[in-house]
Protein backbone atom coordinates (compact mmCIF):
# COMPACT_ATOMS: atom_id res chain seq x y z
CA UNK A 1 0.00 0.00 0.00
CA UNK A 2 2.83 2.34 0.76
CA UNK A 3 4.49 1.06 -2.44
CA UNK A 4 1.46 2.12 -4.55
CA UNK A 5 1.18 5.58 -2.91
CA UNK A 6 4.70 6.30 -3.47
CA UNK A 7 5.11 5.42 -6.84
CA UNK A 8 1.51 6.86 -7.33
CA UNK A 9 3.65 10.30 -5.79
CA UNK A 10 6.46 9.62 -8.37
CA UNK A 11 3.64 9.26 -11.33
CA UNK A 12 2.23 12.51 -10.00
CA UNK A 13 5.69 14.29 -10.14
CA UNK A 14 6.80 13.07 -13.55
CA UNK A 15 3.48 14.47 -14.79
CA UNK A 16 4.34 17.74 -13.16
CA UNK A 17 7.96 18.31 -13.95
CA UNK A 18 7.85 21.20 -16.17
CA UNK A 19 10.61 23.39 -15.73
CA UNK A 20 9.84 26.93 -14.60
CA UNK A 21 10.17 28.98 -17.42
CA UNK A 22 7.02 26.94 -19.11
CA UNK A 23 4.89 27.42 -16.55
CA UNK A 24 6.24 31.00 -16.70
CA UNK A 25 5.76 31.65 -20.22
CA UNK A 26 2.12 30.32 -19.83
CA UNK A 27 1.06 32.45 -17.34
CA UNK A 28 2.58 35.24 -19.65
CA UNK A 29 0.21 34.54 -22.17
CA UNK A 30 -2.66 34.18 -19.72
CA UNK A 31 -2.11 37.50 -18.39
CA UNK A 32 -1.98 38.91 -22.50
CA UNK A 33 -5.12 37.53 -22.62
CA UNK A 34 -6.30 39.35 -19.50
CA UNK A 35 -4.52 43.00 -21.07
CA UNK A 36 -6.86 42.00 -24.92
CA UNK A 37 -9.90 41.96 -23.07
CA UNK A 38 -9.04 44.92 -20.70
CA UNK A 39 -8.14 47.08 -23.71
CA UNK A 40 -11.70 46.79 -24.89
CA UNK A 41 -12.67 48.93 -22.48
CA UNK A 42 -12.28 51.71 -24.96
CA UNK A 43 -12.17 52.32 -28.68
CA UNK A 44 -8.41 53.88 -28.59
CA UNK A 45 -6.93 50.91 -26.28
CA UNK A 46 -8.95 48.36 -28.23
CA UNK A 47 -6.46 47.66 -31.74
CA UNK A 48 -3.41 47.36 -28.78
CA UNK A 49 -5.55 44.68 -26.63
CA UNK A 50 -5.76 42.80 -30.06
CA UNK A 51 -2.01 42.74 -30.61
CA UNK A 52 -1.18 40.96 -27.07
CA UNK A 53 -3.83 38.89 -27.77
CA UNK A 54 -1.86 37.53 -30.45
CA UNK A 55 1.10 37.42 -28.52
CA UNK A 56 0.11 35.33 -26.04
CA UNK A 57 -1.62 32.95 -28.28
CA UNK A 58 1.98 32.77 -30.16
CA UNK A 59 3.49 31.96 -27.08
CA UNK A 60 1.21 29.43 -25.99
CA UNK A 61 1.77 27.65 -28.98
CA UNK A 62 5.92 28.26 -29.42
CA UNK A 63 5.93 26.60 -25.38
CA UNK A 64 3.98 23.90 -26.61
CA UNK A 65 5.75 22.66 -29.96
CA UNK A 66 9.18 23.52 -28.28
CA UNK A 67 8.63 21.82 -24.31
CA UNK A 68 7.01 18.24 -26.57
CA UNK A 69 8.59 16.33 -28.21
CA UNK A 70 7.34 16.49 -31.94
CA UNK A 71 6.91 13.32 -34.05
CA UNK A 72 4.39 14.87 -36.72
CA UNK A 73 5.92 18.83 -37.26
CA UNK A 74 4.98 18.61 -41.34
CA UNK A 75 1.53 17.49 -40.48
CA UNK A 76 1.50 20.03 -37.96
CA UNK A 77 2.77 22.79 -39.82
CA UNK A 78 0.26 21.54 -42.77
CA UNK A 79 -2.93 21.79 -39.88
CA UNK A 80 -1.82 25.10 -38.78
CA UNK A 81 -1.05 26.71 -42.45
CA UNK A 82 -4.74 25.22 -43.54
CA UNK A 83 -6.78 26.31 -40.68
CA UNK A 84 -5.07 29.54 -40.29
CA UNK A 85 -5.74 30.01 -43.86
CA UNK A 86 -9.49 28.88 -43.99
CA UNK A 87 -9.61 31.55 -40.93
CA UNK A 88 -7.72 34.23 -42.30
CA UNK A 89 -9.80 33.96 -45.97
CA UNK A 90 -13.00 34.01 -44.09
CA UNK A 91 -12.35 37.30 -41.83
CA UNK A 92 -11.40 39.13 -44.59
CA UNK A 93 -14.35 38.22 -46.92
CA UNK A 94 -17.25 38.51 -44.38
CA UNK A 95 -19.79 41.15 -44.45
CA UNK A 96 -20.16 43.26 -41.03
CA UNK A 97 -24.19 42.54 -41.44
CA UNK A 98 -22.95 38.20 -41.03
CA UNK A 99 -21.38 38.83 -37.80
CA UNK A 100 -23.58 37.12 -35.33
CA UNK A 101 -24.01 33.98 -37.81
CA UNK A 102 -19.54 34.25 -38.04
CA UNK A 103 -19.53 34.41 -34.02
CA UNK A 104 -21.73 31.23 -33.96
CA UNK A 105 -19.68 29.27 -36.60
CA UNK A 106 -16.73 30.17 -34.64
CA UNK A 107 -17.94 28.69 -31.48
CA UNK A 108 -19.03 25.63 -32.86
CA UNK A 109 -15.20 24.93 -33.86
CA UNK A 110 -14.38 25.69 -30.55
CA UNK A 111 -16.46 23.01 -28.96
CA UNK A 112 -15.90 20.24 -31.30
CA UNK A 113 -11.55 20.78 -31.30
CA UNK A 114 -12.71 20.80 -27.28
CA UNK A 115 -14.27 17.26 -27.91
CA UNK A 116 -11.49 15.81 -30.37
CA UNK A 117 -8.76 17.48 -27.58
CA UNK A 118 -10.40 15.46 -24.88
CA UNK A 119 -11.19 12.13 -27.45
CA UNK A 120 -7.52 12.24 -27.97
CA UNK A 121 -6.35 12.50 -24.52
CA UNK A 122 -8.67 9.72 -23.87
CA UNK A 123 -6.86 7.53 -26.75
CA UNK A 124 -3.90 8.45 -25.60
CA UNK A 125 -3.25 8.90 -22.18
CA UNK A 126 0.25 8.95 -21.84
CA UNK A 127 1.20 12.06 -24.29
CA UNK A 128 -0.99 14.03 -21.39
CA UNK A 129 0.93 12.61 -18.52
CA UNK A 130 -2.82 11.52 -17.15
CA UNK A 131 -1.76 8.42 -16.37
CA UNK A 132 -1.78 6.61 -12.96
CA UNK A 133 0.53 4.10 -11.61
CA UNK A 134 -2.28 1.26 -12.47
CA UNK A 135 -1.76 2.46 -16.20
CA UNK A 136 -5.54 3.73 -16.27
CA UNK A 137 -6.50 7.33 -16.77
CA UNK A 138 -6.74 9.31 -13.18
CA UNK A 139 -10.12 9.57 -11.85
CA UNK A 140 -10.15 13.00 -11.29
CA UNK A 141 -9.08 13.63 -15.07
CA UNK A 142 -11.46 11.10 -15.88
CA UNK A 143 -14.13 13.46 -14.75
CA UNK A 144 -12.06 16.92 -16.43
CA UNK A 145 -11.87 14.96 -19.77
CA UNK A 146 -15.63 13.95 -19.40
CA UNK A 147 -16.99 17.21 -18.19
CA UNK A 148 -14.85 18.79 -21.03
CA UNK A 149 -15.69 16.64 -23.89
CA UNK A 150 -19.66 17.25 -22.59
CA UNK A 151 -19.25 21.18 -22.78
CA UNK A 152 -16.99 20.67 -25.55
CA UNK A 153 -20.08 18.80 -27.33
CA UNK A 154 -23.13 21.34 -26.01
CA UNK A 155 -21.03 23.96 -27.47
CA UNK A 156 -20.63 22.33 -31.21
CA UNK A 157 -24.48 21.29 -31.66
CA UNK A 158 -25.90 24.48 -29.84
CA UNK A 159 -23.40 26.62 -32.04
CA UNK A 160 -24.35 24.80 -35.32
CA UNK A 161 -28.13 25.23 -35.00
CA UNK A 162 -27.52 29.04 -33.44
CA UNK A 163 -26.05 29.21 -36.74
CA UNK A 164 -28.20 28.10 -39.17
CA UNK A 165 -31.11 30.26 -36.93
CA UNK A 166 -29.10 33.38 -37.53
CA UNK A 167 -27.78 32.83 -41.09
CA UNK A 168 -31.45 32.01 -42.03
CA UNK A 169 -31.25 28.62 -43.16
CA UNK A 170 -33.58 27.27 -40.18
CA UNK A 171 -36.87 29.06 -39.59
CA UNK A 172 -36.00 31.25 -36.53
CA UNK A 173 -39.31 30.44 -35.17
CA UNK A 174 -38.92 28.60 -31.98
CA UNK A 175 -39.46 24.43 -32.34
CA UNK A 176 -40.91 22.87 -29.65
CA UNK A 177 -41.09 19.08 -29.02
CA UNK A 178 -43.44 18.06 -26.46
CA UNK A 179 -42.18 17.03 -23.27
CA UNK A 180 -38.65 18.71 -23.40
CA UNK A 181 -37.92 19.60 -19.89
CA UNK A 182 -38.44 16.27 -19.08
CA UNK A 183 -36.40 14.78 -21.91
CA UNK A 184 -33.80 17.42 -21.42
CA UNK A 185 -33.34 17.27 -17.80
CA UNK A 186 -33.06 13.68 -17.84
CA UNK A 187 -30.31 13.91 -20.68
CA UNK A 188 -28.75 16.11 -18.65
CA UNK A 189 -29.22 13.94 -15.76
CA UNK A 190 -27.27 10.88 -17.92
CA UNK A 191 -24.80 13.40 -19.03
CA UNK A 192 -23.56 13.83 -15.30
CA UNK A 193 -24.30 10.14 -14.29
CA UNK A 194 -22.06 8.87 -16.89
CA UNK A 195 -19.06 11.43 -16.04
CA UNK A 196 -19.54 9.90 -12.41
CA UNK A 197 -19.86 6.21 -13.54
CA UNK A 198 -16.85 6.81 -15.98
CA UNK A 199 -14.33 7.48 -12.64
CA UNK A 200 -15.17 3.47 -11.87
CA UNK A 201 -14.79 2.20 -15.43
CA UNK A 202 -12.99 3.74 -18.19
CA UNK A 203 -14.49 1.54 -21.18
CA UNK A 204 -14.93 3.15 -24.24
CA UNK A 205 -18.18 2.90 -24.37
CA UNK A 206 -18.70 5.57 -21.57
CA UNK A 207 -17.55 8.04 -22.51
CA UNK A 208 -18.75 7.72 -26.54
CA UNK A 209 -22.40 7.68 -25.08
CA UNK A 210 -21.48 11.18 -22.68
CA UNK A 211 -20.19 12.40 -26.39
CA UNK A 212 -23.17 11.27 -28.37
CA UNK A 213 -25.70 12.33 -25.59
CA UNK A 214 -24.14 15.65 -25.27
CA UNK A 215 -24.55 16.51 -29.00
CA UNK A 216 -27.99 15.94 -28.66
CA UNK A 217 -28.88 18.17 -25.68
CA UNK A 218 -26.76 20.82 -27.42
CA UNK A 219 -29.35 20.36 -30.52
CA UNK A 220 -32.65 20.31 -28.30
CA UNK A 221 -31.41 23.32 -26.10
CA UNK A 222 -31.06 25.46 -28.82
CA UNK A 223 -33.87 24.67 -31.57
CA UNK A 224 -36.90 25.70 -28.90
CA UNK A 225 -35.23 29.35 -28.52
CA UNK A 226 -36.47 32.27 -31.40
CA UNK A 227 -34.72 34.66 -32.93
CA UNK A 228 -35.25 37.44 -30.89
CA UNK A 229 -33.40 35.59 -28.00
CA UNK A 230 -30.34 34.71 -30.05
CA UNK A 231 -28.62 37.75 -28.77
CA UNK A 232 -28.47 35.94 -24.77
CA UNK A 233 -27.58 32.32 -26.88
CA UNK A 234 -24.83 33.98 -28.76
CA UNK A 235 -23.76 35.05 -25.61
CA UNK A 236 -24.50 31.66 -23.67
CA UNK A 237 -22.99 29.63 -26.03
CA UNK A 238 -19.53 31.98 -25.96
CA UNK A 239 -19.61 31.24 -22.55
CA UNK A 240 -19.68 27.23 -22.57
CA UNK A 241 -16.76 27.34 -24.92
CA UNK A 242 -14.78 28.88 -22.37
CA UNK A 243 -15.60 26.58 -19.88
CA UNK A 244 -14.99 23.78 -22.61
CA UNK A 245 -11.24 25.34 -23.05
CA UNK A 246 -11.13 25.91 -19.04
CA UNK A 247 -12.37 21.83 -18.72
CA UNK A 248 -8.92 20.69 -20.50
CA UNK A 249 -6.75 23.01 -18.77
CA UNK A 250 -7.22 21.28 -15.64
CA UNK A 251 -6.59 17.89 -17.15
CA UNK A 252 -3.67 19.43 -18.95
CA UNK A 253 -2.59 21.36 -15.51
CA UNK A 254 -1.87 23.90 -17.84
CA UNK A 255 -2.35 27.76 -16.41
CA UNK A 256 -2.67 29.56 -20.28
CA UNK A 257 -6.18 27.45 -20.41
CA UNK A 258 -7.50 27.60 -16.87
CA UNK A 259 -7.15 31.62 -16.98
CA UNK A 260 -8.51 32.05 -20.67
CA UNK A 261 -11.13 29.51 -19.54
CA UNK A 262 -12.19 31.34 -17.03
CA UNK A 263 -11.91 34.88 -18.71
CA UNK A 264 -13.98 33.74 -21.85
CA UNK A 265 -16.68 31.56 -19.39
CA UNK A 266 -17.40 34.45 -17.24
CA UNK A 267 -17.24 37.12 -20.32
CA UNK A 268 -20.03 35.27 -21.79
CA UNK A 269 -22.23 34.76 -18.71
CA UNK A 270 -22.08 38.58 -18.17
CA UNK A 271 -22.89 39.50 -21.61
CA UNK A 272 -26.19 36.98 -21.19
CA UNK A 273 -27.27 38.64 -18.29
CA UNK A 274 -26.97 42.38 -19.77
CA UNK A 275 -29.09 40.90 -22.60
CA UNK A 276 -31.11 38.88 -20.47
CA UNK A 277 -31.63 42.24 -18.03
CA UNK A 278 -32.14 44.43 -20.79
CA UNK A 279 -35.20 42.41 -21.90
CA UNK A 280 -36.53 41.80 -18.68
CA UNK A 281 -36.12 38.04 -18.80
CA UNK A 282 -34.94 35.68 -16.62
CA UNK A 283 -31.96 33.66 -17.86
CA UNK A 284 -34.00 30.09 -16.75
CA UNK A 285 -37.47 31.86 -19.13
CA UNK A 286 -34.75 32.11 -22.25
CA UNK A 287 -33.18 28.73 -21.79
CA UNK A 288 -36.81 27.07 -21.66
CA UNK A 289 -37.47 28.41 -25.27
CA UNK A 290 -40.56 29.30 -26.70
CA UNK A 291 -41.11 32.76 -26.28
CA UNK A 292 -42.84 34.43 -29.54
CA UNK A 293 -44.23 31.40 -30.33
CA UNK A 294 -47.95 31.77 -29.68
CA UNK A 295 -47.81 35.38 -31.71
CA UNK A 296 -51.29 36.73 -32.77
CA UNK A 297 -52.73 33.50 -30.34
CA UNK A 298 -54.41 34.21 -27.13
CA UNK A 299 -51.73 35.98 -25.21
CA UNK A 300 -51.03 38.26 -28.43
CA UNK A 301 -53.91 40.75 -26.39
CA UNK A 302 -57.33 41.78 -27.77
CA UNK A 303 -57.59 41.20 -31.17
CA UNK A 304 -55.91 43.71 -33.19
CA UNK A 305 -58.54 46.23 -33.58
CA UNK A 306 -58.22 48.55 -37.11
CA UNK A 307 -56.93 51.99 -35.29
CA UNK A 308 -55.61 54.52 -37.60
CA UNK A 309 -52.57 55.75 -38.93
CA UNK A 310 -50.76 58.49 -40.72
CA UNK A 311 -48.29 57.39 -43.77
CA UNK A 312 -45.62 59.42 -44.79
CA UNK A 313 -43.65 59.86 -47.51
CA UNK A 314 -39.92 60.40 -47.85
CA UNK A 315 -40.16 64.26 -48.70
CA UNK A 316 -42.02 64.84 -45.68
CA UNK A 317 -39.69 63.15 -43.41
CA UNK A 318 -36.86 65.25 -45.34
CA UNK A 319 -38.26 68.52 -44.86
CA UNK A 320 -39.67 67.31 -41.68
CA UNK A 321 -35.89 67.03 -40.57
CA UNK A 322 -34.02 69.56 -42.44
CA UNK A 323 -36.49 72.23 -40.23
CA UNK A 324 -35.48 69.83 -36.60
CA UNK A 325 -32.60 70.75 -34.32
CA UNK A 326 -32.26 67.61 -33.02
CA UNK A 327 -33.03 63.84 -34.28
CA UNK A 328 -32.03 60.90 -32.84
CA UNK A 329 -31.95 57.43 -34.93
CA UNK A 330 -33.02 54.06 -33.37
CA UNK A 331 -31.82 51.36 -35.52
CA UNK A 332 -33.05 47.99 -35.71
CA UNK A 333 -32.07 44.24 -36.85
CA UNK A 334 -34.43 45.42 -39.81
CA UNK A 335 -31.35 48.10 -40.77
CA UNK A 336 -28.81 45.13 -40.57
CA UNK A 337 -31.35 43.24 -42.98
CA UNK A 338 -31.62 45.64 -45.42
CA UNK A 339 -28.41 46.46 -45.14
CA UNK A 340 -29.19 50.15 -44.75
CA UNK A 341 -26.16 51.99 -42.60
CA UNK A 342 -24.41 53.27 -45.25
CA UNK A 343 -27.23 55.20 -46.88
CA UNK A 344 -28.31 56.15 -42.85
CA UNK A 345 -25.05 57.25 -42.36
CA UNK A 346 -25.10 59.64 -45.62
CA UNK A 347 -28.85 60.90 -44.32
CA UNK A 348 -26.93 61.76 -40.74
CA UNK A 349 -23.96 63.55 -42.91
CA UNK A 350 -26.77 65.71 -44.86
CA UNK A 351 -28.82 66.60 -42.19
CA UNK A 352 -25.24 67.80 -39.94
CA UNK A 353 -24.41 70.01 -42.92
CA UNK A 354 -28.05 71.42 -42.52
CA UNK A 355 -26.80 72.27 -38.80
CA UNK A 356 -28.72 69.54 -37.23
CA UNK A 357 -27.59 67.66 -34.10
CA UNK A 358 -27.67 63.91 -35.36
CA UNK A 359 -27.41 61.28 -32.14
CA UNK A 360 -27.61 57.58 -32.55
CA UNK A 361 -29.09 55.78 -30.36
CA UNK A 362 -28.62 51.75 -29.06
CA UNK A 363 -30.66 49.34 -27.50
CA UNK A 364 -28.25 46.43 -25.47
CA UNK A 365 -30.41 43.93 -27.53
CA UNK A 366 -31.01 45.65 -30.64
CA UNK A 367 -30.08 43.11 -33.72
CA UNK A 368 -28.91 39.45 -33.11
CA UNK A 369 -26.06 39.92 -30.74
CA UNK A 370 -24.30 42.43 -27.90
CA UNK A 371 -22.79 45.44 -29.97
CA UNK A 372 -24.00 44.23 -33.73
CA UNK A 373 -25.66 47.65 -34.31
CA UNK A 374 -22.34 49.31 -33.07
CA UNK A 375 -20.19 47.19 -35.05
CA UNK A 376 -22.60 48.08 -38.40
CA UNK A 377 -22.43 51.43 -38.02
CA UNK A 378 -18.78 51.71 -37.03
CA UNK A 379 -18.53 49.91 -40.75
CA UNK A 380 -20.38 53.08 -42.20
CA UNK A 381 -18.13 55.42 -40.79
CA UNK A 382 -20.30 56.94 -38.01
CA UNK A 383 -18.07 58.03 -35.70
CA UNK A 384 -18.47 55.56 -32.13
CA UNK A 385 -18.76 59.66 -29.81
CA UNK A 386 -22.13 59.63 -31.71
CA UNK A 387 -23.33 56.51 -30.65
CA UNK A 388 -25.07 56.61 -27.44
CA UNK A 389 -26.41 53.52 -24.85
CA UNK A 390 -30.31 53.68 -23.95
CA UNK A 391 -29.46 54.65 -20.22
CA UNK A 392 -27.32 57.92 -21.71
CA UNK A 393 -29.68 59.37 -24.18
CA UNK A 394 -33.11 58.21 -22.97
CA UNK A 395 -33.58 61.74 -21.05
CA UNK A 396 -33.07 63.10 -24.61
CA UNK A 397 -36.35 62.37 -26.22
CA UNK A 398 -38.43 64.86 -24.62
CA UNK A 399 -36.01 67.61 -26.14
CA UNK A 400 -35.38 65.60 -29.45
CA UNK A 401 -37.57 67.04 -32.40
CA UNK A 402 -37.56 63.83 -34.73
CA UNK A 403 -36.94 60.32 -33.77
CA UNK A 404 -35.98 58.20 -36.50
CA UNK A 405 -36.84 54.43 -36.12
CA UNK A 406 -35.38 52.03 -38.40
CA UNK A 407 -35.67 47.98 -38.15
CA UNK A 408 -36.29 48.33 -34.55
CA UNK A 409 -39.58 47.78 -33.03
CA UNK A 410 -39.96 46.13 -29.80
CA UNK A 411 -37.30 48.12 -28.33
CA UNK A 412 -39.51 51.47 -28.61
CA UNK A 413 -42.61 49.81 -27.68
CA UNK A 414 -44.48 51.94 -24.35
CA UNK A 415 -46.24 48.80 -23.83
CA UNK A 416 -43.17 47.46 -22.07
CA UNK A 417 -43.99 50.70 -19.35
CA UNK A 418 -47.64 50.56 -19.02
CA UNK A 419 -49.19 47.18 -20.16
CA UNK A 420 -48.57 44.79 -17.00
CA UNK A 421 -50.43 41.95 -19.43
CA UNK A 422 -47.79 42.67 -22.00
CA UNK A 423 -45.47 39.92 -23.24
CA UNK A 424 -42.38 42.63 -22.91
CA UNK A 425 -43.41 44.22 -19.67
CA UNK A 426 -40.93 45.35 -17.91
CA UNK A 427 -38.35 45.35 -20.58
CA UNK A 428 -36.31 49.16 -20.80
CA UNK A 429 -37.39 50.58 -23.52
CA UNK A 430 -36.33 54.61 -25.62
CA UNK A 431 -38.93 57.14 -25.00
CA UNK A 432 -39.63 57.90 -28.31
CA UNK A 433 -43.56 58.97 -27.84
CA UNK A 434 -41.97 62.00 -25.98
CA UNK A 435 -40.45 63.18 -29.41
CA UNK A 436 -42.05 65.91 -31.16
CA UNK A 437 -42.17 63.94 -34.05
CA UNK A 438 -41.99 60.56 -34.80
CA UNK A 439 -40.53 58.49 -38.18
CA UNK A 440 -41.22 54.90 -38.30
CA UNK A 441 -39.55 52.56 -40.87
CA UNK A 442 -40.97 49.56 -41.09
CA UNK A 443 -41.60 47.06 -44.40
CA UNK A 444 -45.03 46.85 -44.28
CA UNK A 445 -47.86 47.43 -41.34
CA UNK A 446 -48.16 43.59 -40.93
CA UNK A 447 -45.19 42.53 -38.92
CA UNK A 448 -45.11 43.01 -34.95
CA UNK A 449 -41.59 43.14 -34.10
CA UNK A 450 -40.31 39.53 -32.39
CA UNK A 451 -42.20 39.92 -29.20
CA UNK A 452 -45.78 39.33 -31.49
CA UNK A 453 -46.92 42.81 -29.86
CA UNK A 454 -48.81 45.78 -31.30
CA UNK A 455 -46.79 49.05 -31.48
CA UNK A 456 -48.97 51.86 -29.54
CA UNK A 457 -46.29 54.21 -31.26
CA UNK A 458 -47.98 53.79 -34.93
CA UNK A 459 -50.93 55.09 -34.05
CA UNK A 460 -49.81 58.40 -31.95
CA UNK A 461 -50.70 61.54 -33.65
CA UNK A 462 -47.20 62.66 -33.63
CA UNK A 463 -45.99 59.13 -35.55
CA UNK A 464 -45.51 58.81 -39.46
CA UNK A 465 -45.01 55.41 -40.87
CA UNK A 466 -42.48 54.97 -43.61
CA UNK A 467 -43.78 51.97 -45.12
CA UNK A 468 -40.30 50.61 -47.26
CA UNK A 469 -37.42 48.69 -47.38
CA UNK A 470 -35.30 50.43 -45.02
CA UNK A 471 -32.28 51.08 -47.40
CA UNK A 472 -34.75 52.48 -50.02
CA UNK A 473 -36.62 54.75 -47.46
CA UNK A 474 -33.35 56.02 -46.48
CA UNK A 475 -32.32 56.67 -50.14
CA UNK A 476 -35.22 58.61 -51.18
CA UNK A 477 -34.91 60.72 -47.73
CA UNK A 478 -31.65 61.53 -48.80
CA UNK A 479 -32.42 62.27 -52.02
CA UNK A 480 -35.83 64.46 -51.29
CA UNK A 481 -32.88 66.17 -48.76
CA UNK A 482 -30.74 67.09 -51.79
CA UNK A 483 -33.42 69.14 -53.12
CA UNK B 1 0.69 21.94 -9.33
CA UNK B 2 -1.41 20.33 -7.16
CA UNK B 3 -5.26 20.67 -8.35
CA UNK B 4 -5.73 23.29 -5.10
CA UNK B 5 -3.10 25.30 -6.78
CA UNK B 6 -4.73 24.73 -10.34
CA UNK B 7 -8.50 25.55 -8.76
CA UNK B 8 -7.11 28.91 -7.35
CA UNK B 9 -5.75 29.90 -10.49
CA UNK B 10 -9.17 29.26 -12.13
CA UNK B 11 -11.31 31.35 -9.44
CA UNK B 12 -9.32 34.12 -9.31
CA UNK B 13 -8.90 33.96 -13.20
CA UNK B 14 -13.19 33.95 -12.95
CA UNK B 15 -12.85 37.26 -10.67
CA UNK B 16 -10.73 38.73 -13.18
CA UNK B 17 -12.79 37.96 -15.85
CA UNK B 18 -15.77 39.58 -14.10
CA UNK B 19 -14.31 43.01 -13.33
CA UNK B 20 -12.65 43.26 -16.82
CA UNK B 21 -15.65 42.57 -18.91
CA UNK B 22 -17.84 44.44 -16.81
CA UNK B 23 -15.28 47.45 -17.99
CA UNK B 24 -15.76 46.62 -21.26
CA UNK B 25 -17.91 49.30 -23.17
CA UNK B 26 -21.06 47.76 -24.72
CA UNK B 27 -20.36 49.58 -27.93
CA UNK B 28 -16.98 46.74 -28.17
CA UNK B 29 -19.58 43.71 -27.13
CA UNK B 30 -19.34 42.12 -30.48
CA UNK B 31 -15.72 42.28 -30.77
CA UNK B 32 -15.28 41.11 -27.19
CA UNK B 33 -17.43 37.94 -28.42
CA UNK B 34 -15.15 37.81 -31.34
CA UNK B 35 -11.42 38.02 -29.29
CA UNK B 36 -12.76 35.86 -27.00
CA UNK B 37 -13.59 33.17 -29.24
CA UNK B 38 -9.98 34.03 -30.74
CA UNK B 39 -8.59 33.08 -27.03
CA UNK B 40 -10.63 30.39 -26.16
CA UNK B 41 -8.95 28.52 -29.07
CA UNK B 42 -6.15 28.37 -26.79
CA UNK B 43 -7.25 25.12 -26.83
CA UNK B 44 -5.15 24.30 -29.53
CA UNK B 45 -1.92 23.50 -26.99
CA UNK B 46 -4.14 20.30 -26.19
CA UNK B 47 -4.66 19.78 -29.60
CA UNK B 48 -0.59 20.21 -30.35
CA UNK B 49 0.14 18.08 -27.76
CA UNK B 50 -2.28 15.16 -28.69
CA UNK B 51 -0.68 15.77 -32.55
CA UNK B 52 2.73 15.61 -31.67
CA UNK B 53 2.85 12.35 -29.52
CA UNK B 54 5.03 10.08 -30.92
CA UNK B 55 2.03 7.30 -31.95
CA UNK B 56 2.04 4.24 -30.16
CA UNK B 57 -0.75 1.53 -31.43
CA UNK B 58 -3.92 1.93 -33.47
CA UNK B 59 -5.56 4.15 -30.77
CA UNK B 60 -2.12 6.24 -30.71
CA UNK B 61 -2.84 6.90 -34.59
CA UNK B 62 -6.18 7.79 -34.21
CA UNK B 63 -5.01 10.50 -31.09
CA UNK B 64 -2.86 12.00 -33.76
CA UNK B 65 -5.63 12.18 -36.56
CA UNK B 66 -8.23 13.35 -34.11
CA UNK B 67 -5.40 15.84 -32.44
CA UNK B 68 -4.42 17.15 -35.82
CA UNK B 69 -8.76 17.93 -36.61
CA UNK B 70 -8.29 20.34 -33.51
CA UNK B 71 -5.75 21.95 -34.66
CA UNK B 72 -7.14 22.87 -37.90
CA UNK B 73 -10.33 23.83 -36.09
CA UNK B 74 -8.75 26.04 -33.49
CA UNK B 75 -6.57 27.61 -36.08
CA UNK B 76 -9.57 28.49 -38.40
CA UNK B 77 -10.46 30.02 -34.75
CA UNK B 78 -7.46 31.74 -33.76
CA UNK B 79 -6.24 33.41 -37.45
CA UNK B 80 -10.15 34.13 -38.02
CA UNK B 81 -11.32 35.31 -34.92
CA UNK B 82 -8.05 37.92 -34.52
CA UNK B 83 -8.51 38.79 -38.00
CA UNK B 84 -12.09 39.46 -37.98
CA UNK B 85 -11.46 41.89 -34.41
CA UNK B 86 -8.90 43.85 -35.77
CA UNK B 87 -11.27 44.57 -38.95
CA UNK B 88 -13.77 45.53 -36.67
CA UNK B 89 -11.69 47.29 -34.23
CA UNK B 90 -10.13 49.45 -37.26
CA UNK B 91 -13.92 50.84 -38.21
CA UNK B 92 -14.30 52.56 -34.82
CA UNK B 93 -13.24 55.97 -35.15
CA UNK B 94 -13.63 59.36 -33.73
CA UNK B 95 -15.28 62.38 -35.11
CA UNK B 96 -12.82 63.84 -36.97
CA UNK B 97 -12.22 67.37 -35.68
CA UNK B 98 -12.39 70.27 -38.18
Amino acid sequence: MRFALLSAAAAEAGHLAVPAWVALAYLVSGVLFILALRGLSSPATSQAGNRYGMIGMTIAVATTLVTHEVASLPEIVGALAIGGGIGWFIARKIAMTDMPQLVAAFHSLVGLAAVLVGLAAYLNPEAFGITGADGLIEPQSRIEMGLGIAIGAITFSGSVIAFLKLAGKMSGSPILLPGRHVLNLGTLVAILGLVGYFTQDQSGWVIATITILSFLIGFLLIIPIGGADMPVVVSMLNSYSGWAAAAMGFTLHNTAMIITGALVGSSGAILSYIMCKAMNRGFLSVIAGGFGADAGGASGGPAKEQRPWKRGSAEDAAYMMKQAESVIIIPGYGMAVSQAQHALREMADTLKKEGVSVKYAIHPVAGRMPGHMNVLLAEANVPYDEVFELEDINSEFAQADVAFIIGANDVVNPAAKTDKSSPIYGMPVFDVDKAKTIFFVKRSMGGVGYAGVDNDVFYMDQTMMLLADAKKMVEDIVKALAH
Amino acid sequence: MDFISILSIFVLACFVGYYVVWSVTPALHTPLMAVTNAISSVIVVGALIAAAAPVLGASGTTAKWLGLGAVVLASVNIFGGFAVTARMLAMYKKKEKK
